[in-house]
């Protein structure tokens, strides 16, 4: 029975669950004071079904693999079950290709064509045993629930009490998700420092992440001195908060106390769409048309300037954070009461000192929070500096040269191929920690600062 | 004493000196404001038009029209007529034959290598396709039209300096004279590129297209959306309406805020971690890339719910409560579908924002070089922002016009997600 069918029949069975649930409840009704709506008994008889058939489904995606597999490796002859555990999931992947029927490099002894045939089996019979003991245990579940639906059945306060659970099960997925990222990324970090110590990693001054070919080759160590890398994210994020700070907050000034309705009508939607330009078009423009624009314009000025310097990535960084710095900052300045306008207005001050003298001051908190957050969307950016930021490490704060950071190590470490247990690999998810609990203290602050300051005012 | 009168006429004198210097500053002040909206205009245009310009050419693509005698000699000698035997003959050199027709003094080791390169090598594949169709062709002659070289095409369009020395340049001097006299005879022609909407992704500009990647992105799309959806709206529903005020409440609120302010790599990073190294599923598919997207698209969703729950009227609650429904029926009969068309806008938004996204989709392996069009979402894929990224670092001056189009095409597809969120919200929204 393939997959596909098994869902239709599952399908078909708790639909006919929920009608016969619903019928039940109808002829009770006839004769009878029924509590709930006969819906809610359908709903009854189809949750009785339904939840154990898809108990054993979800038991049997996460075991089945691991069970089979040991399985197999049992029938395996004992010169390949003793063999270290790489090289026997190496064999093991060989197995189950051929399982699937794909082509093999080469059969590694003898009894492979054996193996492959003993996994297909088991997996079949595995398969079937869920298949049939899932409809099974539905039916009979279901049976039950059918039989104990009455009048006197609280159908409907049953089936609201699985609803709120559900409700609240899937608000605590963004609990699940920020521990299941926090925990990804700290397991691989520590397993990391456990190679590289925590200091050298921290201070070191030098990022050269290659390992060695051979163990006594020069250098072979690697260096893991993430200093360069924070220094480089910190001078580009700089660059492109100079851009984006003062044109966001005049534009957002702008639009909030002087623009006439036609003009806001027209800058609104130009700024949505300067945030919905997907950032790795931004990196294409920086890469293809501002660096070597940049370039060109320095060798005019007899400049030497890198074709991947920090100043042309900033600045197109910056153009697409602006939309983030001028909407907080219009929610901020609109915020602030018309009184405290007014007040200033009566006292003979223009518009310009009113805004410089009296609402800024006001919505200061707000704005500082607004270019917190601007800072780590800048700093956890990836796309426009990995395609446009150098990819060497170099300990500079010179504009006009190229440097890199965090997100384009972690993209160049992790993209291609990969051995698991290397420290550059693991690398990665340290750079990946510290950008995390970076971004996350940012945010958290900026979250509270703004609040705050809503509360301020409300 | 002093003279009221003189005293308050002093004052006017200073608030009048003054006035000049303030209004400047007034004015300077609006001008800086307007300054800026201009400067975000003047990057939009000039962005714009930068990628248009590079890109318009590549939706035509330069093409030659040539016969070509299928020679039986070369195809069948022996008249077999077996498939496996025609699959093998040498199509390159029907090709070749073909073009010699045209210059037939080409004869040393380099002009004929030369000659081979006007034309894209997927001729001879496309030629064995049709042979294997139809093979009652073998004999006869077809006219065809077929895709120059990339560089060729290259040189068409004015990509190529001609006036550099030959070794700089992609294509060589022969090539140059070729074409143009072959462009003079009226064989070569601009046509419509369909092959950038109906193929996969190849190692050469001419027979590149997008559709994998466009496939792929849907698939992802699709996951996303049954995923992130549901849940997005149940955690909204379950914040706004039934939530107690309590420490649970306002760490999971806490969560959701952090979570929409996680940078994207970071996404990727957890879907590496739990979804392809502890769980095993395959690299490269749009599932696991739908499935990160999905983790980023909730708390989006949830938030855009949350505020098209609280645009509802609570008068609209009262009095479903008032004629004795449940809470949850409350909520789910009445509240719920006034607010769907509120929740579905802002998650169709959300959704867009999630098509641009490569950044986590680099993490999951979708990188890779895929040719085939993936068929579920299981099968290795690329996503439309990723294929820009490829094409972007590619060598060949082909894929810079091709990364041009492929981004039009991203921008016109999240233009049309975006316009129908509008028109959703228009049409469905009730102004309470």
């Amino acid at each position: 029975m393939s997959f596909s069918f098994f869902l239709l029949v599952i399908i078909i069975l708790g639909l006919g669950s929920y009608y016969f649930g619903k019928s039940k409840a109808l002829a009770l009704k006839q004769n009878d004071v029924v509590h709930s709506l006969p819906k809610y008994y359908g709903y009854y008889a189809l949750v009785w079904f339904a939840t154990p058939a898809l108990i054993i489904v979800s038991l049997w995606l996460i075991f089945s693999e691991g069970i089979v597999t040991n399985q197999v490796i049992s029938t395996l002859p004992d010169n390949i079950k003793t063999l270290p555990t790489n090289e026997l999931t190496l064999i093991l992947n060989d197995i189950k290709n051929k399982a699937a029927g794909n082509l093999v490099a080469g059969e590694s002894f003898i009894g492979f064509e054996l193996a492959a045939e003993t996994y297909n089996s088991y997996s079949k019979i595995a398969e079937n045993i869920i298949i049939y003991s899932s409809i099974v245990l539905g039916l009979i579940s279901f049976i039950f629930a059918y039989i104990s639906i009455s009048g006197k059945l609280r159908a409907r306060n049953r089936i609201e009490s699985i609803v709120s659970k559900i409700l609240l099960v899937s608000a605590s997925i963004a609990i699940f998700a920020t521990a299941g990222i926090l925990l990804s990324v700290l397991f691989e970090a520590i397993r990391f420092f456990q190679i590289i110590s925590f200091d050298d990693f921290i201070f070191g001054l030098t990022w050269s992440p290659q390992m060695a070919i051979r163990d006594d080759q020069v250098g072979s160590s690697g260096l893991f001195g993430a200093i360069p890398l924070f220094l480089g994210t910190g001078l580009i994020s700089l660059i492109s908060l100079t851009v984006a700070v003062p044109v966001g907050l005049m534009t957002a000034i702008y639009l909030s106390e002087y623009a006439p309705s036609r003009v806001r009508a027209v800058t609104k939607p130009m700024l949505e769409v300067l945030s919905g330009i997907p950032t790795v078009v931004y990196g294409f423009f920086a890469a293809i048309t501002l660096a070597p624009f940049i370039r060109d314009f320095g060798e005019t000025l007899g400049m030497n300037i890198a074709s991947e310097s920090a100043l042309g990535v900033g600045l197109v960084m910056g153009i697409m954070i602006i939309p983030l710095v001028s909407s907080l900052s219009d929610d901020v300045i609109s915020a602030v009461p018309q009184a405290m306008r007014e007040g200033s207005y009566g006292l003979g001050a223009t518009k310009s000192e009113t805004i410089k003298r009296v609402i800024i001051p006001a919505a200061l908190p707000g704005i500082v929070g607004g270019i917190l957050l601007a800072a780590s969307r800048a700093i956890g950016e990836t796309m426009i500096v990995v395609m446009a930021a150098g990819l060497s490490a170099r300990l500079s704060i010179n504009p006009l040269d190229a440097v890199t950071t965090v997100t384009v190590q972690i993209v160049t470490l992790l993209v291609g191929d990969q051995e698991f247990d290397s420290p550059k690999t693991l690398a990665a998810f340290a750079l990946g920690l510290t950008l995390f609990v970076v971004t996350l203290i940012l945010n958290f602050y900026a979250l509270r600062i703004v609040r705050k300051y809503r509360e301020q005012y409300e | 004493m002093s003279n009221p009168s003189s005293n308050s006429s002093s004052i006017t004198e200073i608030v009048n000196k003054g006035l000049k210097k303030r209004y400047r500053s007034e004015f300077m002040f609006r001008l800086y404001g307007i300054t800026s909206i201009l400067f975000a205009a003047a990057f939009l245009i000039v962005f714009f038009s930068s990628i248009i310009d590079k890109g318009y050419s590549a939706f035509t693509q330069g093409e030659l029209n040539i016969s070509i005698y299928l020679d039986p000699e070369i195809i069948d000698p022996d008249n077999t007529l077996d498939e496996e035997e025609i699959r093998y003959a040498n199509y390159d050199k029907l090709v070749f034959d073909s073009l010699k027709n045209f210059f037939p003094s080409v004869s040393s080791r380099k002009e004929r290598k030369e000659l081979k390169a006007l034309v894209s090598n997927g001729t001879s594949l496309r030629i064995q396709s049709l042979v294997l169709d139809d093979m009652s062709l073998i004999g006869k002659t077809l006219d065809l039209s077929v895709k120059l070289d990339s560089d060729i095409d290259m040189f068409l369009k004015g990509n190529v300096d001609i006036t550099l020395d030959e070794s700089q340049r992609r294509i060589s001097d022969n090539q140059v004279k070729w074409t143009n006299e072959l462009k003079t005879k009226g064989l070569i022609s601009q046509k419509f590129n369909s092959t950038l909407f109906s193929a996969g992704d190849s190692r050469e500009p001419e027979q590149a297209g997008v559709l994998g990647a466009l496939v792929g992105s849907f698939f992802m799309l699709l996951i996303t959306f049954i995923v992130a959806f549901p849940l997005g709206v149940a955690a909204a529903i379950y914040l706004e309406e039934f939530a107690p005020k309590n420490k649970f409440t306002d760490f999971v609120e806490v969560n959701i805020n952090n979570l929409a302010a996680v940078p994207s790599i970071i996404y990727g990073l957890l879907g590496l971690a739990v979804f392809i190294n502890f769980f095993g599923m395959p690299r490269s598919a749009p599932l696991v890339g739908g499935l990160v997207l999905a983790l980023m698209t909730f708390p989006v969703i949830i938030i855009a719910s949350r505020a098209a729950l609280q645009s509802v009227p609570p008068s609209i609650t009262d009095a479903a409560l008032g004629v004795g429904a449940s809470k949850i029926q409350t909520v789910f009969d009445h509240v719920f579908p006034l607010a769907l068309p509120g929740m579905l806008t802002g998650s169709i938004i959300g959704m867009a924002r999630a098509l641009g996204e490569s950044a986590p989709l680099l993490m999951i392996g979708m990188v890779a070089f895929v040719v085939d069009i993936p068929s579920t979402p299981l099968d290795a894929s690329a996503a439309l922002p990723v294929q820009v990224y490829l094409w972007a670092d590619a060598p060949e001056r082909g894929f810079v016009e091709r990364t041009s189009a492929a981004i039009l095409v991203l921008l016109f597809f999240l233009l049309v997600m975006n316009s129908t969120a509008i028109w959703l919200r228009n049409k469905f929204e009730i102004k309470w």
